[in-house]
């Protein structure tokens, strides 16, 4: 790829702008398996991987590919994939040992309807609590939420550099509409741009592949340097090593959540619309929060005063940002493409404040005027 | 090989602060990846380039043992993780080694389409015909009739004759010894080394406390003796004729040794070729 020295705009759909903040990003491993509403992801990273020197691979199935992602991770390569509702759920394994080895890799939710097959072709944002807890255990993973072909471009970068910093499999909860939809798309300048990399050990040996730094992620060895180090999803020791016991479980588990957990306010970004005097908060997401910012203008002109709270990152929650507002605010509405998923989590951050749910199982988006309607049943 | 000799051997292909292993006494792990490391030590391969993936179970183990880069990932899921490894670090030597259930009961979808693909991985399973790590249930490789802890009137399934599911899915090089031919496995094991392509070696390993003792075979030393009566070294036999049956010969050789384009090598001639010709 060339050298990006000025600003430029292009016009992509989601899926596609995605690909190429991917890339700006460093991924230059992809491995996937055909799925709608995703499948341009694949088709367009099958076109430009070749191109920039990265591999493209199509596996036998979603299990496969994040597979091969992380072992393409473990040689030091930047490494991605992209599914659907079903595929994901093949995935969920992966995701826990992605999350056990600490294993640097970004994974592309475009969601569609289900429970199953459900909705191909049609949008949902019923994935969100799976992103969270699909895979067993307990664990922390960092997820995304972009609502513009554009922010499909800035999060693949953005995903990249958490991933890479904080050693995390990091999610990019995309649904159908922002996939498929064509916007103008910023590219901006190199210069611009923020790329980040995992830390690498000093040196060979010693080397103890899971002792942490102060900030509690240890440096990532990368395969045939020389360290010989052990990766294991039993639960292990600094050294790599399986050992099954309450302690060594409570030690290791504790700090997979907590360098998540204690950087909660860092990972976190709201967008705040109208917030100022707002007594009615909606809270929204990905291609739900557009006609929900547009109900929440309408509203004004009615007279509430209403805001919007956009969750740009969906997971870790923005605990801080809601319990705050929850102290001046009335009431939540809460629009999402499910039968209640943040609803809960907006409900437990409200201090006993009104929740409402504006629900939609999928299928196409929300009117604004369903919002409107939730809005205006705050007493 | 003097003591002193002997524990340099050890300790340059061992994790031997984590000795002793976890196997049962009369397993044949010990022998199958002894031959193994004497394999790499005869073939002068970079030890720095090798990288071990194994998924779940008591073959599974062995990545932690090894003293190589080694990776103990998801059950079934072991070729998956090389096929990515190998790919973004072409000059990695992959070495799956894994068991039959790991990779032909859950696993076997991976590996008939890495071995379509020609990916160049070296996989090593080690046969005990059973689930042992989880106390002996049937599995896909356990032969008709077999009495085991889910099949306890006698397994009902034929079982998959490997070295033909390997050859017939692609393989350049497809192999099987037994652990008492352990100085044909490590001559095997040395040309497949210095092969390229998927190459398969097959290794058949008694599991005398959860497999040998329900079906009269109680200690290690009794299956070796059947394999010493019941196999018959072929080398390029047809691979059909190497299903295992209870009553039959086993045979044991070379069944595949060719040529063919390996994948990796086809997306570094992609790469030049996009390079070349970008389209718009």
């Amino acid at each position: 790829m060339s050298e990006q020295s000025s600003q430029s705009v292009r016009y992509l759909s989601g899926n596609i702008a995605l690909v190429e903040g991917a890339i700006k990003a460093g991924c230059r491993f992809f491995a996937g398996y055909p799925i709608t509403p995703s499948t341009e992801i694949a088709e367009s990273f099958a076109r430009r991987m070749p191109q920039i020197g990265g591999v493209y691979i199509q596996m036998e199935d979603e299990i496969g590919s994040i597979g091969a992602v992380l072992g393409a991770s473990w040689a030091g390569v930047k490494s991605m994939t992209a599914t659907s509702g079903p595929g994901f759920s093949l995935m969920m394994e992966h995701i826990g040992l992605a999350v056990m080895l600490e294993t640097p890799c970004v994974i592309v939710d475009v969601q569609r309807g289900g429970p199953s097959t459900g909705l191909p072709t049609l949008p949902a944002q019923s994935d969100v609590m799976q992103a969270k807890w699909g895979s067993h255990g307990c664990y922390e993973i960092i997820a995304l939420s972009p609502n513009s072909p554009n922010e499909a471009y800035s999060h693949a970068i953005r995903a990249f550099n958490l991933s890479e910093q904080y050693r995390v499999p990091v999610i990019v909860l995309m649904d159908e509409c922002v996939g498929h939809m064509y916007e103008k798309v910023r590219i901006p300048k190199d210069e611009e741009i923020t790329t980040a990399n995992r830390k690498t050990p000093a040196n060979t040996q010693p080397y103890l592949p899971y002792k942490p730094d102060e900030d509690l992620i240890p440096p990532m060895a990368i395969a045939g340097k020389g360290f010989r180090f052990h990766v294991t999803g039993l639960t292990h020791d600094e050294r790599g090593y399986p050992v099954a016991t309450r302690e060594a479980q409570n030690k290791y588990v504790l700090r997979l959540s907590d360098k998540i957990r204690k950087n909660a306010e860092k990972i976190s970004e709201v967008e705040q619309v109208y917030m100022d005097d707002a007594e009615v908060v909606v809270v929204s997401f990905g291609i739900t929060s557009r006609p929900a910012l547009r109900a929440v203008r309408m509203a004004r002109e009615e007279g509430v005063k209403a805001g919007l709270i956009r969750l740009v990152t969906i997971w870790p929650f923005a605990d801080t940002t809601i319990r705050e507002i929850a102290r001046k605010a009335k009431a939540f509405v809460v629009a999402e493409m499910n039968y209640g998923q943040i609803f809960y989590e907006v409900e437990r951050c409200s201090s006993g404040k009104q929740v409402i749910l504006a629900e939609n199982l999928g299928g196409e988006a929300h009117t604004f005027e369903e919002i409107l309607d939730k809005i205006k049943q705050v007493k | 090989m003097q003591e002193q000799e002997y524990d340099a051997f050890l300790s340059k292909y061992f994790r031997t602060e984590r000795l002793p292993h976890i196997w049962c006494p009369g397993c044949g792990l010990g022998t199958a990846i002894q031959a193994l490391v004497r394999a790499m030590e005869n073939s002068r391969i970079d030890l720095n380039t090798v990288a071990i993936v194994s998924g779940i179970g008591c073959t599974g183990r062995a990545a932690g043992y090894l003293n190589f880069d080694s990776f103990h990932v998801l059950h079934g899921r072991a070729i998956p993780f090389a096929v990515g490894l190998k790919l973004a670090n072409p000059k990695l030597n992959l070495i799956v080694l894994s068991g039959d259930g790991d990779l032909f009961a859950i696993g076997g979808n991976h590996f008939i389409h890495a071995a379509r693909r020609n990916n160049d991985i070296l996989v090593v399973c080690v046969n005990n015909f059973n689930y042992g790590m989880t106390g002996g249930q049937l599995g896909p490789t356990s032969p008709f009739g077999s009495i085991t802890t889910t099949s306890p009137y006698g397994n009902i399934e034929p079982s998959f004759n490997l070295p033909w599911l390997a050859a017939s899915s692609g393989a350049t090089y497809v192999a099987r010894w037994t652990i008492l031919h352990a100085r044909q496995l490590i001559n095997t094991t040395v040309e497949a080394l210095n092969r390229r392509g998927f190459r398969f070696i097959e290794i058949l390993s008694p599991c005398p406390v959860n497999f040998g003792r329900r079906n009269n075979l109680p200690e290690g030393i009794d299956e070796l003796k059947m394999y010493q009566k019941h196999t018959e070294v072929i080398n390029f036999a047809d691979p059909k004729l190497a299903e295992i049956r209870w009553e039959d010969k086993i045979v044991v050789g070379k069944f595949v040794d060719v040529e063919k384009p390996v994948y990796e090598e086809k997306i570094a001639s992609l790469i030049e070729k996009a390079k070349g010709g970008r389209r718009g």
